[in-house]
């Protein structure tokens, strides 16, 4: 039996590479030996990556055998946090902010254009296993609204235009630019600097 | 306006190198062994002067909250807990510091650990922030091996550690002691207080969680002196704040800007206006997601800083400015704020777990009117009932913004009932 | 010493404790979910809010430590509105299922929505609903009704000591479970259901089957370990419906094992309910009058070649008659030790000295051939809760065990006594260095053939590490038989060195040395090995002493009678008749006085009342229930030779140690669950 949320195919067992261990290894020496547990957040996403993108239970407990934890306290954390799919997703995971910062920059033109591109709802895969997508909450870009989050990369500044350009260039196997999709570096004023103008500003704090 | 030459963060739109040789070139690691040679009370003392207020939204004053650290270690290690888990809605300040200026908070890292007595220090980046994790990452590398932390940390004899922890995605985790759970390896759930952190944080250890900006600014105030900060802004309310101006503005933006700066010259002078012009105004969320929204009227003259905001029954928060023109729904965009905290709630208790639900499942119904007014009363009272009754300020953070919405926007809620009641017998 | 100022009055209390606490000491009731006073604070349900001056919010008090000068408010209108708050909050998802609720009429959540709650519901959303989960076959889940106050989660982990609960998800879809839908591998699983303040956990087998207002309640004391947890009995007519803890500090505090608890379904199975006779090899129906007839005349005839062995579950009264009896026909052969268990010349030598409460003083513990986990689970948490405390180290004597705590392991067998004896290891300089160490010597290890030699080994390494001084005595022997120290106290035991033991009573039937056996509730012994005797079995149930009986006497169960028991800390305690024995049966010391008049040899007592001031008689210390007392220090046995062979723990199956829990069907699915369904429940080895 298992719980609502969980992904109903389960692999019986599950272990990292030894490169994924050769990281899982350096996340843990951050903490004091006897506070291994606090690298179960790092190393359930190892795991993550490593299962194409979900987190079967055989490696919450894989986990939890690392780090000698009770599984129940894997679970938790598994359970607790967002980033983590306990069931699979698709190659590109794509997750779309509709807080108010880029609802108000028109999130939702986003969203229809990635369902209707997409052919998906919220929650769903593409029967090719090529596009999760996946509604979210702030992601931290708010001066780049509208924005989506694909794997582990921003792209900002949207609009259905360029949102359904990203999602082509990704289906025919490119790679879109990230970060802003207008022509805007960072977060500087869209229409260009207020401050700052110096190109090179130097030793201003000495 | 602020002259550039104030300007703490001059890579802040990531024009240069983000790197050490950048970084140098912009003032950091420039004679960080000074700083530290000026012992540790002298630091806590500069900082408490300098009248720099915590920059994650509460407005603590930062050198008080260092100065509750015990001042000798009783054998117990002290650390330093960075909270780079930027997630207020509207918020994305520290995002640019992490990606553009990350030396800055390294070296206040060094700096505020020595101040503390900590030799180690984490700094909590939500998990979203990939990028920016690998550019923080790529920084803590570069002073790991030019010797400016780890042994002997700038020469200065003291050893410091700095490692990266990577959030998983809950908002709660910007609580500092949900953190701090979290940084354990458990549930973001908020701890009960007492005890605070500075006497059991980490690992049970003396620990201070600080916000990225808030550390990341200390090198330049030790530097430039605490007098140069508190001159700028106002009494109580000092120095330089990052913004974000976010929503219905011609041109969003992140601008450093002083404090206490009149909200609509810094959206006029930064942000290109507000769409349409200042009288299409609407209302004004001034800092971040958790406090209340402000009317046209307010945001006409209200300054940018703590106190001010308060008096006006808002608050400064993290100072990211969520602008709405007269196009807004602004009953929609309220409660698109009540589901994300129905979604962030930890669960933990009471009033914030189910309060949380209700108040969005209310609010989804007041978006199209079907509700009754008293309805609106039995809202408000339930945002009172959450309202300093959780453990920690998610829920209070749940509960202004509605309160702000029915304080100035009553009557459009009602007016929305009206019609869909009409409607309703219309049909 | 704080002071503080209570709604007005000032109160001086101890510091450390919580607002709450002080609260209560000033007569102030605070309501409360999560706060429970043997768990860690939650602080989660906000129940507990109060005021505090300069406070800018109220507080929650259960988390709040006292401080001097403290101001606290518990009647003012801010409190009342904020728990009217938080108790529409705990209202608004929770199901309107009181009426088929198990936890109706004793349900907090219940209680306390008619003090502090509001008279309607404001709340027209969809209420939640969430799926039940699987916690094995003694834990029923409704989960739409928790409140989330984590007790259940912080019992598992905590007293347990079996981190197996949690809360998965967040926020609204917060759950309680286990997440893979596992039975709890803990013995105590069923507290749960009493910490749960609402009706999410229920007990399974309850369930449905009464309403806890119907129910006479009767205070007594379990008999299914020497623990002698103190339990409460409700019953409906002559039906025990459930079995459930009494609060006792010293002894049980307020758990009780999965056994003591749900093994009384058993009480209603294979229920000895008319005395037997064997006619023509068969065991055929009797009345009293003819069943003691045949007894007596077998009795006297036996002209002394009788023995008598008293079974775990037997009460003092009835071994107290039966000594009588005994003696009064002349012979001596009376065994209380089934598994002939070793013990010395001194009370000090057969009991748990330092007291169960006294655990919590030790600050080094060694366990010696036993698995406190099974053959006290209670006594076990006792340990644990110990151990949570830190500052104290726990050693192993015998195959390694999972005691849910952190343990040394010494050695398999009895070379590692040799070797802490002779100082040898890190662990002897432990138990050296201790001021409060315990050894504590299994009953299963003292019934091996080496176990006089053992029983002294452990005396020689108490005295040498100074376990035993005029406030300290470390020296504890853990029994697992409910009738064991009771026995030994009254002497029921053989008189002189031609006197048979146990096996010697068995082997002396089986040789034809002795013509009548008279079991006392005895199926823990090899039933078969006793040849052409006539055997008596006095019992309540027909498990293997009932069937190779020639006579059977029909007796009480622990709950069908008025009783006393000795634990293994040496406290005498009474278990209370809560339903009147089934069908012919009759209290156990009646029939024995009724057999002796039969017999001619009418004992001199007529009461209870009488039976009792015998025991006193034969020792003081019956006179003196529900107190432990100091066994003065002696001879505890001679030094004798220990083998090597290593110790092997006396129970196989926690769940089926007896004639009850053996009968139990409830018992039969927790073996199944714990150890697999091919399991063959043999119980004990005895």
């Amino acid at each position: 039996m298992t719980m609502v949320g969980q992904e109903d195919y389960q692999p019986d067992s599950f272990e990292f590479a030894p490169a994924t261990m050769e990281m899982a290894q350096s996340e843990i020496a951050k903490y004091p030996d006897v506070r291994k547990a606090s690298a179960v957040m790092p190393l359930l996403d190892l795991a993550q990556r490593q299962n194409d993108g979900w987190l079967p239970r055989a490696a919450m407990d894989y986990v939890a055998r690392l780090l000698e934890m009770p599984p129940i306290k894997v679970y938790e954390v598994a359970t607790f946090y967002t980033m983590y799919n306990l069931k699979p997703v698709g190659r590109h995971h794509v997750q779309v902010c509709t807080n108010l910062p880029c609802w108000l920059r028109g999130s939702d033109h986003i969203v229809n254009a990635c369902k209707k591109k997409l052919g998906i709802g919220f929650g769903e895969t593409t029967t090719n296993g090529d596009f999760t997508l996946t509604e979210v909450e702030c992601l931290g870009a708010c001066v780049n609204a509208p924005m989506f989050q694909i794997n582990d990369d921003y792209y900002e500044d949207l609009d259905a235009t360029s949102a359904i350009s990203i999602l082509t260039q990704l289906e025919l196997g490119e790679t879109p630019k990230p970060g802003s999709q207008i022509d805007r570096k960072s977060c500087e004023p869209i229409g260009g600097l207020t401050a700052l103008f110096e190109n090179n500003v130097k030793k201003t704090n000495a | 306006m602020l002259k550039d030459s104030d300007r703490i963060f001059t890579n802040l739109y990531g024009y240069h190198d983000p790197y050490l040789a950048g970084a140098k070139s912009r003032g950091d690691w420039d004679g960080t062994k000074k700083l530290i040679e000026m012992g540790r009370d002298a630091i806590i003392e500069d900082v408490k002067d300098s009248g720099l207020r915590g920059r994650g939204g509460a407005g603590f004053s930062t050198g008080l909250k260092w100065s509750f650290m015990p001042k000798e270690s009783d054998g117990r290690p002290h650390y330093l807990v960075v909270n780079a888990d930027e997630g207020e809605p509207g918020t994305c300040k520290d995002r640019e510091i992490m990606r553009h200026d990350p030396h800055k908070l390294i070296e206040g890292c060094l700096v505020a650990s020595f101040a503390m007595g900590a030799h180690v220090a984490y700094i909590y980046v939500r998990g979203e922030f990939y990028r920016e994790i690998e550019a923080l990452q790529r920084a803590v590398d570069e002073a790991y091996d030019a010797g400016l932390i780890g042994k002997n940390a700038c020469g200065s004899g003291y050893d410091f550690s700095l490692h990266i922890h990577r959030g998983s995605g809950a908002y709660i985790c910007g609580e500092e002691t949900a953190l701090i759970e979290s940084l354990e390896g458990k549930k973001g759930q908020p701890r009960l207080k007492p005890p605070f952190p500075a006497n059991s944080g980490l690992y049970g250890c003396p620990t201070t969680v600080n916000n990225v900006e808030s550390i990341a600014v200390v090198p330049t105030i030790l530097r430039r002196g605490k007098d140069w900060f508190a001159n700028l802004g106002r009494a109580n309310n000092t120095g330089t704040k990052l913004f974000n101006i976010s929503g219905h503005v011609e041109q969003p933006c992140t601008i450093e800007e002083e404090m206490s700066i009149p909200l609509k010259d810094l959206i006029e002078k930064h942000a290109g206006g507000v769409r349409g012009g200042w009288d299409n105004l609407l209302a004004i969320i001034p800092g971040g997601a958790s406090v209340p929204c402000l009317p046209k009227g307010i945001c006409d003259t209200v300054l940018m800083d703590f106190d001010s905001l308060r008096e006006q029954q808002s608050g400064l928060g993290t100072a990211a400015i969520m602008v709405m023109d007269k196009s807004t729904d602004i009953v929609a965009a309220i409660a698109r704020l009540s589901s994300f905290y129905k979604h962030e709630s930890c669960g933990q208790c009471t009033p914030c777990r189910e309060g949380t639900g209700w108040m969005s499942r209310m609010m989804s119904r007041m978006v199209t009117g079907n509700a009754t007014v008293e309805e609106i009363d039995l809202l408000e009272q339930v945002t009172r009932q959450v309202e300093g009754h959780t453990i920690c300020a998610l829920g209070d953070a749940a509960a202004w913004p509605i309160q702000g919405l029915i304080r100035h926007f009553r009557p459009e809620m009602e007016a929305r009932i009206d019609r869909a009641k009409k409607h309703a017998v219309a049909a | 010493m704080p002071t503080l100022t209570i709604d007005g009055e000032e109160i001086e209390v101890e510091a450390g404790l919580t607002v709450l606490q002080a609260c209560e000491l000033a007569g102030k009731e605070i309501p409360r979910f999560c706060y429970h006073e043997r768990l860690s604070v939650a602080g989660n349900c906000r129940m507990c809010l109060v005021e505090m001056e300069r406070a800018p919010k109220p507080i929650a008090s259960c988390a709040m430590p006292v401080g001097e000068g403290m101001v606290i408010k518990t009647d003012s209108e801010l409190v009342k509105r904020a728990r009217e708050g938080v108790m529409e909050f705990l209202l608004i998802n929770h199901p309107l299922d009181c009426p088929i609720c198990d936890q109706g009429g004793e349900c907090d959540l219940q209680d306390q929505a008619m003090g502090y709650g509001m008279d309607k519901s404001r709340f027209v959303e969809n209420k939640r609903a969430v799926k039940d989960k699987y916690l094995g076959p003694l834990v029923s889940t409704i989960m739409t009704r928790c409140i989330h106050c984590t007790r259940c989660i912080r019992f598992a982990q905590e007293v347990a000591g079996v981190p197996e609960l949690g809360a998965t998800g967040r926020g609204e879809h917060m759950e309680v479970g286990t997440y893979v839908e596992k039975a709890l591998s803990s013995e105590m699983s069923g507290n749960i259901v009493d910490l749960c303040p609402v009706g999410a956990l229920t007990s399974k087998p309850y369930a449905f089957t009464a309403r806890s207002w119907e129910l006479k309640k009767t205070e007594s004391i379990d008999v299914l370990d020497a623990v002698g947890c103190n339990i409460r009995i409700d019953t409906r007519g002559s039906e025990v419906m459930r079995i459930l803890p009494r609060n006792n500090d010293d002894v049980n505090e307020e758990w009780i094992s999965d056994k003591t608890r749900h093994a009384c379904d058993g009480l209603k199975r294979q229920r000895l309910d008319q005395p037997y006779l064997r006619k023509n090899g068969k065991l055929v129906a009797a009345d009293w009058p003819e069943v003691l007839t045949a007894v007596a005349g077998r009795m006297n005839a036996a002209d002394g070649k009788i023995g008598a062995i008293a079974g775990d579950l037997a009460d003092c009264e009835a071994m107290t008659a039966m000594m009588d009896l005994m003696a009064a026909t002349g012979s001596s052969n009376i065994d209380c030790r089934q598994d002939g268990g070793a013990f010395g010349d001194t009370r000090a030598s057969y009991i748990f000295n330092s007291t169960i409460a006294g655990i919590e003083d030790a600050d080094a513990v060694l366990l010696i051939g036993t698995n406190p986990r099974w053959e006290a689970p209670v006594l076990n948490a006792r340990i644990r809760k110990r151990y949570l405390r830190g500052g104290v180290a726990a050693g192993l004597i015998g195959p390694e065990l999972d005691l849910t705590y952190d343990l040394a392991h010494l050695g398999d067998g009895p070379s590692a006594l040799d070797d802490l004896l002779a100082s040898k290891g890190d662990f002897a300089n432990v138990l050296k260095q201790a001021s409060k160490p315990m050894i504590i010597i299994g009953s299963g290890a003292l019934a091996r053939d080496d176990g006089a030699g053992l029983l002294a080994k452990a005396r020689q390494l108490a005295e040498k590490i100074g376990a035993v001084s005029d406030d300290w005595n470390g020296f504890n022997v853990l029994q697992r038989a409910a009738s064991r120290v009771g026995g030994l106290d009254l002497g029921f035991v053989p008189k002189n060195k031609s006197s048979l033991d146990t096996a010697g009573i068995i082997a002396a039937a089986g040789r034809g040395k002795l013509d009548v056996v008279y079991l006392l509730g005895a199926d823990e012994i090899d039933t078969r090995a006793m040849g052409d005797a006539f055997v008596i079995y006095q019992g309540h149930h027909g498990d293997v002493g009932a069937h190779r009986a020639d006579a059977i006497l029909p007796g009480a169960a622990y709950t069908e009678k008025n009783a006393t028991y000795v634990n293994t800390e040496g406290r005498v305690q009474r278990a209370a008749l809560a339903a009147f024995p089934v069908g012919e049966a009759r209290e156990d010391w009646a029939i024995i006085r009724a057999l002796s008049d039969t017999m001619g040899k009418k004992l001199p007592y007529d009461s209870l009342l009488d039976v009792r001031r015998r025991m006193a008689d034969i020792n003081p210390l019956f006179a003196s229930p529900d107190e432990t007392s100091i066994a003065p220090w002696g001879n505890v046995g001679d030094a004798g030779t220990t083998n090597d062979t290593a110790f092997e723990y006396p129970i196989h199956n926690f769940y089926m140690t007896d004639v009850i829990s053996r009968a139990s069907e409830i018992m039969a699915e927790c073996t199944a669950v714990a150890l697999g369904d091919n399991y063959s429940a043999t119980g004990t080895n005895g």
